[in-house]
């Protein structure tokens, strides 16, 4: 199902949650929307499933208009946070429950239960659709939403920070499941998260967020690599901001004109004194300390007033270095405000 | 060192604390229990100069059988009849949907704040006029003025810690918004269905004030039978039906302590 959405204006009181947001959710696709809290992504999502009006714009499914469709006839399953499951029903019914609404014959729900619950691998656990969800593991509870809500196959599934509650090794395994069920369903599905990393990760789709606005969108390689605004810079990876520019023989000069953005996974440190190839950015600098990350070395180097994080293959000692950027990785932005638009 | 034994104050203390309880829970059971089977009592004896069951059998029929199954027919139909009104209300109050709702909620609460005597005088002047003074209906109306508060209060908070999330799952999946609630709110709220219901059926039973002002007397219900009794000089009467009218109640509140959870009680007076 292709969703498309104009012009979606909602505000709380004075608080603009949506200030006009265009996209198209590609059908079949996975798109990820990620922003900090109060960015508008879960306002989004629950205008997408009818619980939210607009107060401008219009949504379409497939061509169709349902901004004014009440959720009950979108054909759109949303997992919620903390997974909504009924603890006064067994885990059977709570799947069930949409499609018993749908007046399919006792064998036809048995089936579909049973099918819902093959595809999110909770068939392997012996009686569980006889439990309640009280007696569930978190990422059992987590699996039997997902379950309810593929199991009346929507048209679109919705996904609203469904690891947020999960521990981080859970998180990482439930991660990759959703991500092949996506893939295996081939349902459309947007999946809300504050978590950068997941959200690159899992998406064919990036959107990212901010002030009730869409600041950037696209496959998650192409946002990451070029950053169109300082906020998606910053957001995405661990990102350095100096307030500088570079001169004409490429050393980084501090000035209030300007601001660079660079990662730490571009930035290298070389030997002070040694003399660098032209395509780099640079600027003598001391490291301050140095921190084991498991995969690299993180190195904290003082650069004038600020510090900034460059990762490193080795242990770097403290002392002079020079902080080194290729061109093309560093991102020039003129102005210093905050890169927060809030 | 060895610390010291229990001191001796301590172990005074306890003692005298537990005679306080033995003679002020204990000491009027017993007086009442005593009472119940005297057939024959005169002072100074310290204990009744003949003891039978001849009170009780008079309990088991005639009058006093009367009023307690016309106690019991009143408290149910209040009861239904404030579940039936207040769980609407309190499920809008919960859901913030009520018109002026702080307002409306504290319009349940009014009754309680004021004292009751004049209310209920006043109202049985209006009953009067509209002719409910001694009958079961009007009781059934005074008794719903103090069991709405509970029924409504109790079932706000009930119905406001169902998180509305459950219900939009059950939207979200093409549930109508009246077979969510059947399906989905109100089995997750029968905890404090279930406890306004007692709370309300026990506030029916033993009303008294209201009950003998608008239901004497045509409609007599047990404690109104009590206090006619033991005006009457009949403490042997008055005393069967005390310790009759407190077996629902018992019973009752054991039941209650099951469904009412604290945070039913902490929403009382929240608007």
């Amino acid at each position: 199902m292709e969703v498309r959405v104009e012009g979606l204006v909602k505000r709380y009181g004075r608080v603009l949650a949506l200030a006009g947001v265009n996209h198209v959710f590609p059908s079949g696709a996975l798109t990820a929307v990620v922003g900090p809290s109060g960015c508008g992504k879960t306002t989004l999502l629950r205008v997408l499933a009818g619980f939210v009006q607009p107060e401008e714009g219009r949504v379409w499914m497939d061509g169709r208009d349902v901004t004014g469709v009440p959720p009950q006839a979108r054909r759109c399953a949303l997992v919620f946070q903390n997974y909504a499951l009924w603890p006064h029903m067994t885990v059977f019914d709570n799947v069930a429950f949409g499609l018993r609404l749908q007046r399919l014959p006792a064998s036809e729900v048995e089936r579909r239960v049973r099918e819902a619950l093959a595809l999110v691998e909770l068939d392997r656990v012996p009686g569980i659709e006889r439990r309640r969800p009280k007696e569930l593991s978190g990422g059992q509870q987590q699996r039997v939403a997902l379950a309810r809500a593929l199991a009346v196959r929507p048209g679109l599934l919705l996904l609203d920070e469904p690891l947020s509650n999960l521990d981080a090794k859970v998180r990482q395994r439930v991660r990759g499941e959703i991500r092949t069920l996506q893939r295996r369903t081939g349902i459309t599905t947007v999946y809300v998260t504050h978590d950068q990393e997941e959200a690159l990760s899992i998406a064919d789709d990036l959107v990212v967020m901010d002030g009730g606005r869409i600041v950037q969108s696209g496959r998650p390689e192409e946002v990451y690599a070029h950053p169109e605004d300082p906020f998606v810079a910053e957001f995405l990876g661990s990102t350095n901001v100096l307030n500088g520019t570079v001169g004409p023989d490429g050393r980084i000069l501090p000035s209030s004109e300007g601001r660079l953005l660079f990662r730490a996974e571009d930035t290298a440190l070389w030997p002070a004194g040694q003399s660098l190839p032209p395509d780099y950015a640079w600027a003598p600098a001391e490291v301050v300390d140095c921190l084991f990350l498991g995969h690299v070395y993180r190195a904290y180097v003082r650069l004038g007033d600020t510090v900034v994080l460059a990762d490193t293959k080795a242990r770097v000692g403290p002392g002079q270095v020079v902080v080194a950027v290729p061109r093309d990785r560093l991102l020039v932005f003129s102005g210093s405000e905050p890169a927060a638009r809030r | 060192m060895r610390s010291p034994s229990p001191s001796l104050l301590g172990l005074v203390g306890r003692a005298a604390l537990g005679a306080l309880v033995l003679v002020a829970v204990v000491g009027p059971l017993l007086s009442l229990g005593l009472w119940s089977v005297a057939e024959r009592w005169h002072w100074p004896a310290p204990f009744p100069q003949q003891v039978g069951m001849k009170y009780w059998s008079r309990m088991l029929q005639g009058d006093p059988l009367r009023a307690l199954t016309r106690g019991v027919t009143i408290a149910s139909v209040t009861t239904v009849l404030a579940l039936a009104m207040a769980v609407p209300v309190a499920y809008l109050a919960a859901r913030r949907r009520l018109p002026a709702g702080p307002l409306a909620l504290a319009l349940f609460i009014l009754p309680q704040a004021f004292p009751q005597l004049p209310v209920f005088a006043s109202a049985t002047v209006l009953f009067y006029r509209w002719n409910l003074a001694g009958t079961v209906p009007g009781v059934v109306l005074i008794h719903l003025v103090g069991g709405l508060v509970y029924a409504v209060w109790t079932l706000t908070a009930a119905f406001r810690s169902i998180g509305p999330e459950l219900e939009e799952a059950a939207q979200n999946l093409g549930a109508s918004t009246t077979r969510t609630f059947f399906r989905v709110t109100l089995p997750l709220a029968m905890p404090g269905v279930v406890a306004s219901a007692i709370l309300v059926f026990l506030h029916s039973l033993d009303e008294f004030n209201g009950t003998l002002l608008v239901g004497a007397p045509y409609v007599t219900t047990l404690p109104v039978y009590m206090y006619t009794a033991s005006l009457g000089y009949e403490l042997q009467i008055a005393s069967v039906t005390a310790l009759v009218l407190m077996v629902p109640g018992v019973v009752l509140l054991l039941l209650l302590e099951r469904f009412l959870r604290a945070e039913y009680l902490a929403f009382f007076g929240h608007l």
